[in-house]
């Protein structure tokens, strides 16, 4: 087949705009108090939130500080509240964002502030690892690969797409008030093992997971769903945990 | 300052470092450090698949494999190394699938397989089904995996620790050390992000997997961190860099912003296409067409563009055409690239063609290491106690052009191979003495940096590195071009002394990190492009206008690029008079070419034709 397609809309046909960007800021060795600082910057059509916190940093204020790696959404390192929605800055395009009005940029909540955009991640791997985020079987490993169906595959697919940014935990309003709360994060890792049905380590995450700090907490505000930049069905997960506790089926 | 003892540590947390872990934890006292989190790593970015003869879906055999990845690399690849690859292959992915991985499935459960650039059935007839994966983040899939791994084994790791300096019991740049002598590697010196502090690791081997040097590059598929770390503290402490002219660009970057569409989109049925809609890739691979290997889909469509055949209202990019496939097809196997070209361009691949273009992807060169993973310092003895795999490393599998799933195979297997060799030879090495003060030259460049009141800033310096790159040593280089980006680093080098940062304080201090990393990239940049002026000729990635053909007479040796002091002789290992005797005068210091000799075993080197 080699018939003639029409070519795409141009990239870049957004003109380029001024945008302003509210930012939290707060360094310890300066100060104990955190402030918010203004600036400006041009933005051009396809830029994201993270090039223009890198247009400040590297033109204006070398301090401003937060994390960054890939910048397409698959590394996790720079989750941050944006208008006061979690996301991640390197997958917000700044004309989604209303750039008419100063566009609010905090860290996100519920962990330590450490620095500007930057939180400690600590006590969220803390409650990651808390629930054996790994397959667990018993017997003699099989000389080739285990057997799965697709079906079987695709049962936990969805919250196999988990990349630990904290989007969906550090949005939730159990999270703010008790830091002891496993949080969606690390449930969803749970679900991804507990359905997969090469792993026999379902009823162990189960169990720490019924604990007055697990599953129990969540109000179902469906805050993690809308905060998760992969699209995973967070709280659809949290229920499907909450049911194989009562239901020990899974 | 602290100090810790360890028998072996790792530096990098991406795939080969982790992999590294895994084996060595088991066996002695091992230490990850990581400049990321280990799951921000840029293995996690990976997309298509991994590729191992497994025969799940069709015949297949680690021959073909190896066959191809020789060819792949137009011939400039170590066979015995490329042997292994393919062999080990089949047992890496088997390890991967035992410790949790979720691969996609066949009807019968097993890991299933899918077409990927130069992978062929016996010896280039057809495409293959050779890449296993895990929808289109297998990359993401591997990372996770093996961290999970790593947490199940309670690896200690040490996150966001800049390694920036490598300690060894001879000084390499200048010191000449008479054949056989052994040299160690004794330790490094790192800087803990959060509280600005120097922390040494001593310890009786050391494993570098620090990833690619993307960022030496405008338009790449690489994340802001890939900065040549690794490659660099090897250059500057007398190491030799491998084949450092030899760079991949893969062919579908997002036009204009360079992040990566996989190659499984072509493997899963996507078809590139001009502005004519015409399928040019008919005429330049006739036989495997969009799924010959990178470095020619990627020469093809920047001729597309050049002869004036680009899509798009500047006509500067090609189109990557989906729109045949049915949508349900492409949730089940593209499901993140589709998202990019919605997010980052608006483009609906179901009904619309995606605009794309060659963006810098992969470092075919790096460390040199043997097939156990430890480094060479010269072209035959090695660093006792150091190893190198991943993208830091040129064992050289991927020779002058890597082929598409090969590389998260390549941390799998070396990553394994290097933690295994690493953990063993710490049972019977010993710590060795460290310097009086190892930290001495690190403090001084932080100093130096951090204390300058004012200078150039750092991203001025550095954007300029990634445009000259951009325009001069890209899919296309001529001398001409390649003099001008070199004489652009020269100057930018000098800048770069006096290049300084606005934050002076000690927590979390990103700006001065940045301004580091940038030192690395110069580094990285001016020695792919000295390599790059003395290869004349065209092979794989390296592409000469002014030297189009393979010249195997005359360059079938991995260049070897020794950073020397204006005093040393001229004249590195594996001199040849006309060829590989290039010398590039810097301020203070000097870059001597040498050679080695590519390892063949069984394949005479042929025409490239697919």
């Amino acid at each position: 087949m080699t018939a003639t397609l029409d070519a795409p809309a141009p990239s870049g046909a957004i003109a380029s705009f001024e945008v302003t960007l509210r930012i939290r800021r707060f360094n310890p060795e300066v100060s104990d108090e955190a402030t918010w600082q203004d600036f400006t910057v041009e933005a051009h059509g396809t830029d994201r939130v993270l090039d223009a916190l890198h247009k400040i940093k590297w033109d204006e204020d070398g301090s401003l500080t937060f994390r960054r790696s890939c910048a397409h959404g698959v590394c996790g390192s720079d989750a941050m509240r944006i208008n006061g929605r979690n996301r991640l800055a390197c997958k917000t395009l700044l004309k989604d964002v209303n750039p008419d009005k100063p566009i609010i940029v905090e860290p996100i909540k519920g962990l330590p502030v450490v620095k500007d955009l930057v939180v400690d991640m600590e006590p969220f791997f803390a409650s990651y690892r808390e629930i054996m985020p790994f397959l667990i079987t018993s017997g003699n490993e099989p000389s080739k690969e285990r057997y799965q169906s697709p079906e079987d595959r695709a049962r936990f697919d969805d919250t196999t797409k988990c990349i630990l940014c904290a989007a969906c935990t550090s949005s939730c309003p159990v999270f703010w008030t008790d830091g002891q709360y496993f949080g969606p994060a690390a449930i969803v890792n749970a679900h991804r093992f507990i359905f997969d049905s090469r792993d026999e380590g379902g009823s162990q995450r189960l169990e720490i997971l019924n604990d007055k700090e697990g599953v129990w907490r969540c109000r179902t505000t469906f805050n993690c769903t809308e905060a998760c930049p992969r699209g995973i069905e967070v709280t659809k997960a949290i229920q499907e945990v909450k049911r194989a506790m009562i239901t020990r089926a899974f | 300052m602290q100090t810790h003892q360890y028998d072996v540590v790792i530096v990098g947390a991406g795939g080969a470092g982790m992999r590294a872990a895994l084996e060595s934890s088991k066996e002695a006292r091992t230490a990850v450090i990581s400049k990321l989190y280990p799951t921000r790593s840029h293995t996690g970015a990976a997309q298509g698949g991994m590729a191992a003869a497994l025969a799940n879906v069709e015949d297949d055999n680690w021959e073909w494999h190896t066959f191809d990845t020789v060819k792949g690399g137009d011939y400039l690849v170590d066979q015995d190394a490329a042997e292994i690859l393919a062999k080990e292959a089949i047992e890496s992915v088997l390890d991967l699938e035992r410790m949790g991985l979720p691969f996609n499935r066949t009807p019968e459960g097993k890991i299933d397989q899918r077409r990927f650039g130069g992978h062929t059935r016996d010896h280039g007839q057809s495409a293959v089904r050779r890449a296993c994966y895990a929808a289109d983040r297998t990359g993401h899939m591997i990372l996770q995996t093996l961290y999970q791994n790593c947490v199940k084994q309670d690896v200690e790791f040490f996150n966001e620790f800049y390694v920036l300096d490598l300690i060894t019991d001879h000084d390499l740049t200048t010191e000449e050390i008479a054949d056989g002598e052994e040299v160690n590697a004794t330790g490094v010196v790192a800087y803990d992000l959060a509280t600005g502090e120097i922390h040494v690791f001593q310890a009786k081997a050391i494993i570098f997997a620090t990833g690619g040097a993307g960022k030496i590059f405008k338009t790449t598929s690489n994340a802001h961190t890939l900065t040549g770390d690794g490659m660099a503290l090897a250059y500057r402490r007398g190491l030799p860099l491998e084949d450092m002219e030899f760079f991949q660009f893969h062919p579908t970057g997002l036009a204009g912003l360079g992040i990566l569409l996989s190659e499984a989109a072509r493997g899963e049925g996507g078809i590139l296409r001009n502005s004519e809609g015409e399928r040019f890739m008919e005429r330049y691979a006739p036989t495997i067409k969009d799924l010959a290997p990178r470095d020619i889909v990627a020469r093809s469509m920047a001729n597309e563009v050049r002869e004036g055949r680009g899509a798009g209202p500047n006509k500067d990019y090609v189109l990557l055409d989906l729109t045949h496939l049915e949508p349900a097809h492409i949730d089940a196997k593209l499901p993140d690239i589709t998202e990019f070209a919605r997010t980052y361009l608006g483009i609906e691949p179901y009904t619309e063609p995606v605009p794309v273009y060659p963006t810098a992807h992969y470092a075919m060169g790096g460390v040199p290491t043997n097939i156990k993973g430890e480094v060479l310092r010269d072209g035959v003895n090695v660093v006792k106690g150091l190893y190198a795999a991943g993208e830091v490393a040129c064992v050289s599998v991927h020779g002058s052009n890597r082929l598409g799933t090969n590389s998260l195979l390549d941390i799998n297997v070396f990553g394994k191979r290097s933690g295994r060799a690493a953990a063993e030879y710490s049972k019977t090495a010993s710590f060795h003495e460290l310097p009086e003060d190892p930290t001495v030259r690190v403090v001084a460049q932080l100093d130096e940096m951090r204390n300058r009141p004012e200078g150039e800033r750092v991203a001025d310096i550095r954007k300029a590195l990634q445009d000259t790159m951009d325009l001069n040593a890209q899919v296309f280089r001529t001398g001409d071009s390649l003099n001008e980006a070199l004489a652009d680093i020269r100057g930018l080098q000098k800048r770069y002394r006096n290049a300084s940062v606005q934050d002076k304080g000690k927590l979390f201090n990103t700006d001065l990190l940045e301004a580091i990393e940038l030192g690395f990239l110069l580094d990285i940049a001016e020695v792919t492009v000295v390599a790059a002026i003395n290869r004349k000729e065209s092979r794989g990635g390296h592409y000469r206008e002014d030297y189009p053909n393979r010249d195997d007479a005359h360059y079938m040796l991995h260049t070897m690029a020794y950073r020397r002091p204006p005093e040393a002789s001229d004249q590195a290992e594996g001199h040849v008079e006309g060829y590989f005797d290039h010398v590039e005068e810097f301020d203070g210091y000097k870059v001597v070419l040498g050679s080695k000799p590519v390892i063949q075993t069984r394949y005479e080197p042929m025409e490239r034709k697919y």
